[in-house]
């Protein structure tokens, strides 16, 4: 591991002006894969700002409904957290469906978001990968590919975000609050991770010292009525093959609101834009959520050896809003 | 020959002797013996699968603060014999594989040492190289036998004529992927040369064959290479000596005096210290409308290393299991540019039974019979292999118990004709074996001590299997005192020799080492020694070996359950009914079973390591991606075992079980998931990928 300093700051102020002075400087939550990636050489920050202190580690009701997951609440905490787990059960699902008990533990809310993406050419650092080394190419586009990604990718870079907690932040309409050396603003989830296009060394759209401060979860009339499935090769302790979050309103038969995001399937959470619009106004049945799955999928471009992620994401698709829809 | 007249030790399901140390943490294990100012060791390792090291640029390391060596293949010290291009590190610039050790920085801390190792420029003059394995390879060759020293081929009655005119033929190819052992403590050494003196302590399988390994490697006489290991925590095959050892003991020479401590991390495992090949089995049989298998052929391709030649023996399980007029096995291996294959879970037996057991369930489906009474018409008088009668085979009496303890009795037999909810449940057997292996070489000492106590020395290991209890169940019958009385000490090179932990052959070895012993020492002094007496004795050859053909057997049973979307497979149950002569302590039997059946969900559903042709290195090198079954993977284990009185295989009457738990167990899942889904996967490992339609 390359030598490295670490910098406990007094405040969140005071963090992101170290690091905004610190070009190769990261901000250091849970560690549990930003030390990963340290040991393997990576990643080489000069520079470590231990945060895990500084952002709240509350869940806080907010006077709209909804509620606010500090940044440094950690993944257990989350998904045990009595509200989230009655008002938002798709978040606490993903949550207990990631990682181990160990990782949960010590994994915060802010670090799971900012967690890099899977390959294993990235996480291999013999091996030519744009996102590690810029311009030297990608070798997942005609190497090993069985998990990378069917929606969204680019020459680049073909390499999925593994978080399951985002998928579901995807599908409840999560807000990100950060505070950097401008200011503090606010942004949709979907927004924060990006599409690897010419830039696939970037995951996000954060700023250089910019820091996660919270999470809001926005009320969500129906959020109550949603669930996360995740398909994975072992029964537990495993990356999704692809999974899926939703939320689904049925009034007399017919949808009235729905959610959809899927995981493993893309460089960020995929938000199912194109079968959400399939679904309002739809018949609550079998039939019309496949035709939403498919016509979410139309235009998926697998890889060659993760075609079996089109039929999975349908029928994973199906299967929640069935099981949402109280259907069989 | 079993002499046991009456049992005080053996049968009983003791407690771990060691258990408290391992559970308090206080057992000591190879990295953890304790030094003042230790050195680190960090390997660079070659990136490129073929080709010459042309320079390496080590100031930047060297200058490094802490830093104290930069060992290359030009300053590295000598070994006196390289014939063994696999341990000869660091002696030339050639690179055989990607992955292979070509520097190595040596520092006061391991961080600084990992630090250093990265700083290491290493050019090479690439060479194009060749790693992949393909049934229709040009080069495929013959090896002059395979392991340890099986024919490579076999050939019994016509089988061309048999299998064409056969009125049911199936005809499959099934093949296993490549494979790493991946035991949890990973591969580690602290090597300390002093005064020409070697010491290792070491993470081993045999104390006794490193020692003469890094004896003849380093040209020192046996007595001046000592290795300790008290505690090893697993195996599978692959602690047996590699290049790794060898490499902290050429550090520990470049810095006499100072201990070299040196451990893989768990990505430098997948690359040096064993493997399972892939295989590629062509299974051919025949047989008469009502199920008599009248032609076996099983003809298997799999890789070595161009360096190196390891051959494993896939198909020689199939030479013995059923009865048949006309039989043909084959072994054909591609050499490439990759790490030296080596033993890992029952070499061999594992893909082989597989292929045989996959082919077996296939066969009795179009034979229209149960794939119990489909075995059970195929069981054969004699050992084909040998011509030899079984010292014992109990495998019809292994499914029969095996199918009662299931509920085989109300199964369907038609594919994917139950679900539950959104599950398609399926059921699947398969037989399991593996030979009763005596490895020659072992010697028990037995001294009478103060307080009535005999100590029993012998240079076994314990790697996890409970060795330090069971010998002293051993050795207590065999001396008719109590397992009370017996300070077993095992662990040390300086200890009598002992034969290697592996091929499931431990107990059978030192046990009648142990036997031995004991007969002598109660020759020389009687039933009332005095302290001090002694005895020494190396395990006898046993003369039945050449009268009967020594296996165990068993029944492995699974139920599958596929999910209706997502086709993940779950196992909520397992089975596992064996004859492996008497068990020395049921309790650690149960849990060594349980463990090769583990291994062998793991081979079904889960292990597959990834070569990417183009680098011709393991990608999936963590256990992120190198899936292992995890807790929530394994559902009820229902382990039995047959009476089984073997008077022939030892004095013990027992038969190795280290392994067997894997034979048989992936086929019985995939015949499972067959049953469930109606979907034959003959490429493991089974993934949602290959079932997804």
């Amino acid at each position: 591991m390359k030598p490295f300093r670490y910098d406990r700051a007094a405040d969140i102020p005071a963090a992101v002006g170290t690091l905004a002075r610190e070009r190769a400087g990261v901000f250091l939550a849970g560690g549990t894969n930003l030390v990963d990636l340290m040991k393997l050489g990576v990643m080489q920050p000069d520079l470590l700002v231990d945060v895990r202190r500084l952002t709240s580690a509350e869940i806080e009701d907010l006077p709209d409904g909804g509620l606010r997951i500090g940044a440094a609440v950690t993944n257990s905490e989350l998904a045990a957290d009595r509200r989230i787990r009655s008002r938002y059960p798709a978040l606490s699902q993903a949550l207990l469906s990631g990682g181990s008990g160990q990782l949960r533990n010590l994994a915060t809310t802010g670090g799971n978001l900012l967690q890099r993406t899977r390959c294993a050419y990235f996480y291999d650092t013999t091996t030519p990968c744009n996102k590690r080394e810029p311009g030297t190419g990608c070798s997942a586009l005609e190497g090993c590919n069985k998990d990378h990604a069917i929606f969204g990718a680019s020459r680049h870079c073909v390499a999925t975000n593994p978080s399951d907690m985002a998928v579901a932040m995807t599908a409840l309409d999560a807000v990100v609050r950060i505070q950097g050396p401008g200011g503090e603003r606010a942004i949709p989830v979907t927004e924060l991770h990006r599409l690897p296009g010419q830039e696939p060394e970037r995951d996000t759209t954060l700023e250089h010292a910019e820091l996660i401060t919270a999470v809001d979860l926005p009320p969500l009339e129906f959020s109550s009525n949603s669930g996360y499935r995740k398909a994975r090769e072992r029964a537990s302790y495993a990356f999704a093959l692809v999974s899926v979050a939703a939320a689904l309103q049925v009034r007399g038969g017919l949808v009235r609101d729905v959610r959809i995001a899927l995981g493993g399937v893309a460089h960020k959470p995929w938000r199912a834009h194109t079968a959400e619009d399939a679904l309002r106004g739809a018949p609550a049945t079998e039939e019309s959520f496949r035709e939403a799955a498919e016509a979410e999928l139309a235009d998926a471009a697998p890889l060659p050896d993760n075609g079996y992620k089109v039929p999975l994401a349908r029928n994973l698709m199906m299967r929640a809003l069935l099981d949402l829809s109280g259907g069989s | 020959m079993t002499t046991i007249t009456q049992r005080r030790g053996i049968g009983a399901s003791l407690d771990r002797r060691d258990g408290p140390q391992k559970v308090t943490g206080t057992a000591v294990y190879a990295y953890e013996h304790r030094f003042d100012n230790p050195l680190y060791l960090f390997p660079v390792q070659s990136d490129v699968a073929r080709g010459r090291v042309t320079r390496i640029e080590a100031s930047v390391a060297a200058a490094l603060p802490g830093v104290v060596a930069v060992l290359t293949h030009e300053n590295a010290p000598r070994l006196a014999d390289t014939s063994d291009k696999e341990l000869a590190v660091l002696q030339a610039s050639d690179v055989a594989f990607r992955g292979q050790y070509v520097a190595a920085t040596v520092a006061e801390t391991l961080e600084t040492a990992q630090y250093a190792a990265s700083l290491v420029r290493v050019s090479y003059d690439e060479q194009p190289h060749d790693v992949e394995l393909r049934a229709d390879r040009a080069d495929l060759y013959a090896p002059d036998h395979v392991n340890p020293a099986y024919p490579t081929d076999t050939e019994e009655g016509d089988f061309d004529r048999a299998f064409s005119s056969a009125a049911v033929q199936l005809d499959e190819t099934y093949t296993t992927p490549m494979e790493h052992n991946n035991p949890m403590e990973p591969h580690t050494t602290v090597a300390l040369w002093e005064a020409g003196d070697l010491t290792l302590y070491e993470s081993t399988q045999g104390p006794a064959w490193t020692r003469g390994t890094l004896a003849q490697v380093f040209g020192l006489d046996r007595d001046r290479v000592r290795i300790i290991a008290p505690h090893v925590g697993g195996g599978f095959g692959s602690k047996m000596p590699h290049a790794n050892t060898v490499l902290a003991a050429l550090a520990a020479k470049a810095v006499q005096g100072s201990p070299v401590k040196f451990a893989l991390t768990r990505q430098q495992m997948f690359s040096g210290v064993g493997y399972r090949t892939p295989t590629i089995q062509r299974m051919r049989l025949g047989a008469t409308q009502d199920g008599r298998i009248t032609a076996i052929s099983h003809d298997v391709v799999e890789q070595t290393a161009k360096t190196k030649e390891f051959a494993e023996q896939t198909a020689v399980a199939t030479r013995t299991m059923y009865a048949t007029q006309s039989r043909r096995t084959t072994h054909r291996l591609a050499a490439l540019d990759v790490p030296v294959p080596s033993w890992m879970r029952a070499p061999g037996e594992a893909p082989g039974m597989f292929a045989l057991e996959s082919a077996m369930d296939e066969m009795a489906i179009r034979c229209s019979l149960d794939p119990i009474e489909f075995r059970i018409r195929n069981e054969p008088e004699i050992d084909a292999e040998t011509g030899l009668r079984y010292s014992s085979r109990n495998l019809v009496a292994c499914l029969r118990e095996g199918a009662r303890r299931f509920g085989w009795a109300s199964r369907d037999p038609r594919p994917r004709a139950r679900q539950e909810g959104r599950w398609h449940v399926g059921t699947g057997v398969a037989s399991s074996t593996f030979p009763v292996i005596r490895i020659p070489g072992s010697v028990a000492r037995i001294s009478y001590a103060a307080g009535g106590r005999y100590v029993v020395e012998i240079a076994a290991t314990d790697i996890g299997t409970g060795t330090w209890t069971a010998l002293a169940q051993i050795a207590a019958d065999a001396l008719d005192a109590s397992v009370e009385e017996i300070d077993l000490r095992i662990g040390d090179s300086n200890l009598p020799d002992a034969s290697v932990q592996g091929g499931s052959s431990g107990i059978t070895s030192w046990g009648s080492a142990i036997f031995e012993a004991a007969r002598v020492f109660r020759d020389l002094h009687g039933h009332s020694p005095s302290e001090g007496d002694r005895a020494e004795a190396g395990a006898p050859d046993n003369p039945e070996a050449a009268n009967y053909a020594m296996h165990a057997f068993g029944a492995c049973f699974a139920e599958a359950r596929v999910d209706a979307d997502t086709a993940e497979v779950r196992m909520p149950r397992m089975t596992g009914v064996f004859a492996a002569g008497r068990i020395i302590n049921p309790k650690f039997a149960r849990s060594q079973i349980i463990g090769g059946m583990t291994w062998g969900l793991g081979m079904a559903l889960h292990e597959e390591s990834l070569v990417d042709a183009r680098f011709g290195h393991v990608l999936n090198h963590d256990f992120a991606s190198y899936h292992i079954p995890a807790n929530a993977d394994s559902g009820q284990f229902d382990i039995a075992w047959i009476d089984e009185e073997d008077p022939h295989v030892n004095p013990m009457g027992s038969k190795g079980i280290g392994e067997i738990g894997i034979v048989g167990s992936s086929a019985a899942i995939a015949n499972a998931v067959y049953h469930a889904t109606g979907i034959r996967v003959r490429d493991l490992p089974i993934t949602p990928a290959k079932l997804l339609r």
